[in-house]
């Protein structure tokens, strides 16, 4: 039997996860977040998906942490005990895990070969990738070429983003209260 | 019957960090809390997709020159989530500037006090 690195690794964000749920400073669950996606990038990696994981380490772990310790230093860095009863969400989480993994059952197993999503497209982009486009990594390939659209649209929607923070922190309607 | 259904236990594992992460969104107050919810939950979606691109025995779609037999596994999947952690960093960005806003109007970002704040002025 291998070493199951896979479900060490799960046992470390769960861990992680829970920590950052009852962890009330809330600079520390920041950085949890921060190692939460970097392992999860860790666990990505075994999954055989490269881009997913640097995109994770590099996006998640980096970008992600910044931009919460960033909103922290605005805000606050402690979170208030709270005292009302939590059963209400707990019933919530509950219910829906277990309607998600009665959904799981009739799922095909992990790693499957025979599984429908591995027979429908997909050998049709990993045969024609090298001839049409020429790129050994056909995630790179089927991402900027085959759908190139898709990705453009990802871009605006970060153009989008980032035009929406600015316009909330410094928008011009604060300017004319300021002047009034 | 057990050895199949234990082939689903990668799965499992995803939904159960994803519920925790469902759990900081709704039981938390604090919104900055339950902006890192919403990561952790984003992260297990994520993961659940990869998940079922994996292949036994495949190996990263980098297409190996001159091998016709190399198993790989299913590079779609792959690329909607390259997709979506970008965008997802794109609402947390949208999530944490609302945050300060409200931060900076009402003075404090715990839920149960912002209702208050909102229900003795209305």
């Amino acid at each position: 039997m291998p070493f199951p690195v896979d479900a060490i690794l799960f046992v470390f964000l769960l861990t992680m996860a829970v920590v950052i749920a009852r962890r009330q400073e809330l600079f520390s669950a920041a950085m949890l977040t921060g190692l939460f996606s970097l392992l999860s990038a860790g666990l990505f990696t075994l999954m055989d998906a490269l881009d997913v994981a640097f995109t994770e380490a590099a996006v998640g772990a980096g970008f992600s942490t910044i931009l919460l310790l960033g909103a922290l230093t605005r805000t606050t860095g402690l979170e208030y005990q709270q005292r009302r009863p939590r059963t209400r969400p707990l019933m919530i989480v509950f219910s829906t895990g277990a309607a998600l993994i009665y959904g799981t059952l009739d799922m095909p197993h992990f790693g499957d070969p025979a599984a429908a999503i591995h027979h429908h497209v997909t050998p049709d982009y990993l045969a024609r990738t090298p001839v049409e486009i020429d790129v050994p990594n056909v995630v790179t390939a089927v991402l900027a070429s085959y759908r190139g659209y898709d990705t453009l649209g990802e871009t605006m929607v970060i153009f989008v983003g980032g035009v929406g923070v600015l316009l909330v922190l410094t928008g011009r309607w604060r300017w004319r209260r300021r002047v009034r | 019957m057990s050895a199949s259904i234990l082939g689903l236990w990668n799965y499992w594992a995803v939904i159960v960090l994803m519920m925790t992460g469902l759990y900081i969104v709704t039981a938390r107050d604090n919104l900055v809390k339950k902006v890192m919810g919403l990561n952790i939950f984003q992260v297990s979606v994520i993961m659940f997709y990869v998940s079922m691109a994996k292949v036994r025995g495949g190996t990263a779609p980098i297409l190996v020159e001159g091998e016709e037999t190399v198993l790989y596994s299913n590079p779609l999947p792959h690329v909607l989530m390259l997709t979506a952690i970008v965008v997802g960093v794109a609402t947390t960005a949208l999530a944490l500037a609302l945050v300060v806003r409200i931060q900076e109007a009402y003075g404090t970002v715990e839920e149960d006090e912002l209702v208050r704040i909102d229900d003795d002025d209305g």
